[in-house]
């Protein structure tokens, strides 16, 4: 199981804050993670065409050939705004 | 970092608001080493993008941003001789006026603890998991990233 989290306008648009996956079939990093999620189809496809979106995998940043296996807590967020 | 004591250092994300002054006390703790304090507070404006800000919230990914914060105050520890750093980043709703973030760095002189101090305000504001929503008179809107603040953060990599 993956626990995956949205943050931001990015959990506003999908309406949905985290949610509990099992490792797709096939699906070896987040880049894989990424297609499967826009492949829901409806809102889910805007996660392709967010500017600059950003990923972490346990809590630290990622990339899209970041690998993933079951456990792992992944994180889609827009570009962070603190300070 | 100087031989010795370990760095006197501090993490906190939190709602509730700081005092700078103990703040800055705890960071020297009295320890005659330090010759140099910097300081950097940052504050919710009334105006953004060309709009009124009547307040607005943040929000984080807790346990990423902890981890974040301080892994960013590691490396300055690694590129500076700095005896102490504390940062505390609030979140939740708040108003015009209101403190956000405070950053402050204790060395011996005053170089090594300006850039550090400035150092980690750029790396915190590019890397660090936070996120603002302000409300203004058209309603709320989510804050979109600066590239000058990318643009400040790429000059220090090396």
């Amino acid at each position: 199981m993956l626990k995956i989290l949205y943050f931001a306008s990015l959990r506003e648009t999908l309406g949905l804050g985290a949610e509990d996956l099992p490792l797709p079939p096939g699906v070896h990093d987040v880049g894989g993670l990424l297609a499967a999620l826009v492949a829901r189809g409806g809102d889910w496809q805007k996660l392709a065409t967010v500017k600059n979106l950003r990923y972490a995998v346990n809590q630290e940043m990622a990339r899209l050939d970041t690998p993933l296996r079951a456990g792992d807590e992944v994180a889609f967020f827009p570009p962070v705004t603190g300070g | 970092m100087g031989a010795g004591k370990p760095a006197n250092v501090s993490v906190s994300v939190r709602e509730a608001d700081f005092d700078t002054g103990a703040e800055i006390a705890a960071l020297r703790a009295g320890d005659p080493r330090i010759g140099a304090v910097a300081c950097f507070v940052g504050l919710v404006r009334d105006i953004n993008d060309g709009a009124g800000v009547s307040e607005m919230t943040l929000e984080h990914y807790p346990g990423m941003t902890e981890k974040a914060l301080e892994a960013i105050v590691a490396e300055a520890l690694t590129r500076w001789d700095v005896y102490g750093v504390r940062v505390i980043h609030r979140v939740g709703r708040l108003l015009p006026t209101d403190q956000i973030v405070l950053v402050a760095v204790s060395s011996a002189h005053r170089g090594e603890a300006f850039a550090a101090c400035e150092f980690v305000m750029d790396y915190l504001k590019t890397r660090a998991p936070f996120w603002k929503r302000e409300v203004t008179p058209d309603g709320a809107r989510w804050v979109d990233a600066r590239e000058t603040d990318d643009s400040a953060a790429e000059r220090w990599q090396r």
